[in-house]
């Protein structure tokens, strides 16, 4: 039961989607997530799921739709510019307060881009990318083994809170193979009961799923609640991975495959006796404001890694304590940081703060 | 069924109503006219002064877009 | 004993809709035959942006609304997950035919085994007025108020022929919504979409010709005349496609 297979992230993650019960995916066709939808198509009928390739991303992310406002477990891949085209129905997926799981495999932007990997849809996810005040809770993978695992506690995080969850990884996330040992499957009959879902008023009274509320009070009520539910979803599902953090001086923070190459040297630097540690944000919504508590006490500088023009910096901005001092490295358009690149800026920095 | 027995009454809900005269247009005894009153929302509402002679066709049930009519044979 | 009452799976609420609107009778003739066919119990709407974003209020049963255009992808995930449910889209032209056009093609394409109603009354309705993509030519509308040029913005678009040419398996029918004769045949189609979606025959879609006064800066009455001179002579009437195993 812990026999590790070789898989790549999107397989891994569609695999644990069907552990973790879901029975229906919608998808087009789009690199670098498309080997998802692939092993959709032959997996989903071997456990009598529904799979369909859709005519377009819109098509999809509604399909997701129908099939969550009917109490499936139900989740859409894709990647940045096709997430975008599904923006308007996440907010309308919000605003019914429908589960759903969406995958972004992000590939080089704006517009069309190319198809190397990239972080530039942290705000895509983070911040928007549709209409009005909601929000998406949004984890971030930096292993194959956490595109399962996350995929699989999406699903449940979505029924949890009736909002949807987006696995935000990249390109190299989505193509690279590594051992993982995958959840177990979820009985069927020992996932969340649904009364809210429309399947037939029978024996019943009658379930609405609205996208809009009849009456501008009820509008406004409605926010009030998201409002609520987002505070609770704040307080109670921040992720995670702290590394050296107790006597750190120089904190880098960066999520998956950004973290993946930092991980790579900090050790080396920690040897040669540069004081750096490592925040590794895990649900990158809720941005795990509580990692950085008490840190002003050592940390001198932070040094946020992403493959953007500057994304999560401003969130790291916004959260540390006091004034320290947060230094950006990075650049959008495919560009990846290598070890060496990397551990140059922590030799910069930490000169700067010695 | 002999219709030319039956009494049928044209109940028409006047708060539903909105005076679009699709009912009085269709009635084949023209039976139904906008009344000179109000409803509560502003329209001259249809009315019947006389079902006497209603042969229960349900044209202007058939034609009402507010479900506004219901035809009640005895 | 009544003869003629308001279906049993329709709600108190009052009809939403403007004076003379055809929504009110193509909504009344779905909850008839949803009452014929005892599908109270099990039927889904689907009720998309445009006037017909209100017609949940007027029924008894389960409902989900969708974003603009995307019911027939709403109703593909939905029907898909529960095919013992009936599941029907009831949508206006601009859904159906400009920013839906897309969703709608392709359900009819894969002969999705579900239903939808297009309400045609040439006219974006909630929005004010505006050209839909079934106004006809020299037709004012606000945003072409000269009336509809097609050199400047085309033709007018005839949903159910391009659904007939598309869909393999499917029962397509084009009725009206303006007379007592008309109103009976679109409840025999309304019953027939329906029954080929009980019997897991394909597809099925009726295109209702429906006044909007409010839209045509007309009176009802003069709405009702409107149609029978100008739409239902650019729009024919009748049944388009039949599957096999219908009747």
């Amino acid at each position: 039961m812990n026999e590790k297979v070789l898989m790549t992230g999107n397989e891994a993650a569609a695999e644990a989607a069907i552990r973790a019960g879901c029975r229906f995916c919608s998808a087009y066709p789009i690199t670098p997530s498309s080997e998802f939808l692939e092993y959709m198509a032959h997996r989903l009928p071997q456990v009598e799921g529904i799979f369909i390739q859709s005519e377009s991303e819109i098509s999809a992310i509604n399909m997701l739709f129908g099939a969550s406002a009917a109490g499936k477990r139900a989740i859409v891949a894709s990647s940045a510019c096709g997430v975008a085209l599904m923006q308007e129905t996440i907010s309308y997926l919000a605003s019914t307060q429908l589960p759903g799981v969406i995958v972004n495999i992000s590939r080089a932007g704006p517009g069309l881009g190319r198809i190397t990997p990239t972080q530039a849809d942290y705000w895509q996810m983070t911040k928007g990318g549709g209409n009005g005040d909601y929000q998406l809770v949004v984890l971030g993978p930096a292993s194959v083994q956490e595109m399962a695992e996350l995929t699989y506690l999406a699903f449940d995080l979505a029924d949890k809170y009736r909002n949807p969850v987006a696995i935000l990884a990249d390109g190299m996330l989505g193509q690279m193979m590594e051992p993982v040992v995958l959840p177990k499957f979820r009985d069927l009959n020992s996932l969340p009961q649904k009364p809210w879902a429309v399947t037939g008023a029978k024996g019943r009274e009658r379930n609405l799923v609205l996208v809009a509320p009849y009456t501008d009070e009820e509008m406004i009520t409605l926010n009030e609640e998201l409002d609520r539910k987002y505070r609770v979803l704040e307080a109670a599902e921040q992720r995670w991975e702290p590394t050296f953090l107790d006597d750190a001086e120089l904190v880098i923070v960066a999520f998956g495959t950004a973290a993946r190459i930092a991980g790579d040297v900090i050790e080396r630097a920690r040897n040669e006796g540069i004081k750096v540690g490592m925040i590794r944000p895990i649900s990158l919504w809720p941005f795990p404001k509580d990692a950085f508590k008490n840190l002003e006490a050592h940390v001198r500088t932070y040094l946020v890694l992403e493959m953007s023009n500057g994304q999560i910096v401003d969130d790291v901005r916004l959260t540390r304590p006091g004034d320290t001092p947060v230094h950006h490295y990075g650049k959008g358009g495919g560009w990846k940081p290598t070890s060496k690149g990397v551990y140059e800026q922590i030799l910069q920095l930490w000169r700067c703060i010695a | 069924m002999n219709k030319a027995h039956k009494t049928i009454t044209i109940a028409i809900d006047d708060e539903r109503c909105k005076g679009c005269e699709y009912c009085c247009s269709v009635c084949p005894k023209q039976l139904i006219q906008l009344s000179d009153e109000y409803n509560s929302k502003g329209y001259h509402y249809a009315a019947v002064e006389n079902d006497e002679e209603c042969s229960g066709c349900r044209f202007c049930a058939i034609m009402c877009p507010e479900v506004a009519i219901e035809l009640i044979a005895d | 004993m009544k003869t003629f009452i308001r279906p049993s799976s329709m709600s108190e609420n009052h009809v939403p809709y403007c004076p003379g609107c055809g929504h009110g009778i193509a909504l009344r003739l779905i909850g008839e035959a949803i009452d014929e066919l005892n599908l109270l119990e099990t039927v889904i709407g689907i009720a998309p942006v445009g006037c017909a974003i209100r017609a949940w209020r007027l029924f008894k049963f389960d409902f989900t609304q969708a974003p603009h255009g995307r019911s027939p992808a709403v109703a593909t995930g939905l029907k898909r997950t529960l095919p013992e449910n009936t599941v029907f889209c009831y949508q206006g032209d601009g859904d159906s035919a400009a920013i839906g056009l897309g969703e709608l093609m392709h359900a009819a394409l894969r002969c999705e085994n579900f239903t939808v109603f297009m309400n045609n009354n040439a006219v974006y309705g909630a929005t004010g007025g505006q050209l839909a993509p079934t106004t006809l030519i020299d037709q004012p509308t606000v945003s072409y108020p000269s009336g509809r040029d097609p050199n400047v913005i085309g033709y007018p678009i005839k949903m159910t022929e391009i659904i007939a040419s598309v869909s393999k398996k499917a029962y397509i029918a084009r009725v009206a919504l303006n007379s007592v004769r008309n109103i009976r045949e679109a409840k025999k189609a309304v019953l027939k979409a329906f029954k080929t979606q009980q019997r897991r025959l394909g597809f099925s879609f009726v295109e209702m010709l429906s006044a909007c006064p409010t839209g045509w800066n007309m009176k009802p009455l003069d709405a009702l005349k409107w149609m029978e001179e100008k739409m239902i002579p650019e729009y024919p009437l009748g049944e388009y496609a039949v599957t096999e195993g219908l009747e």
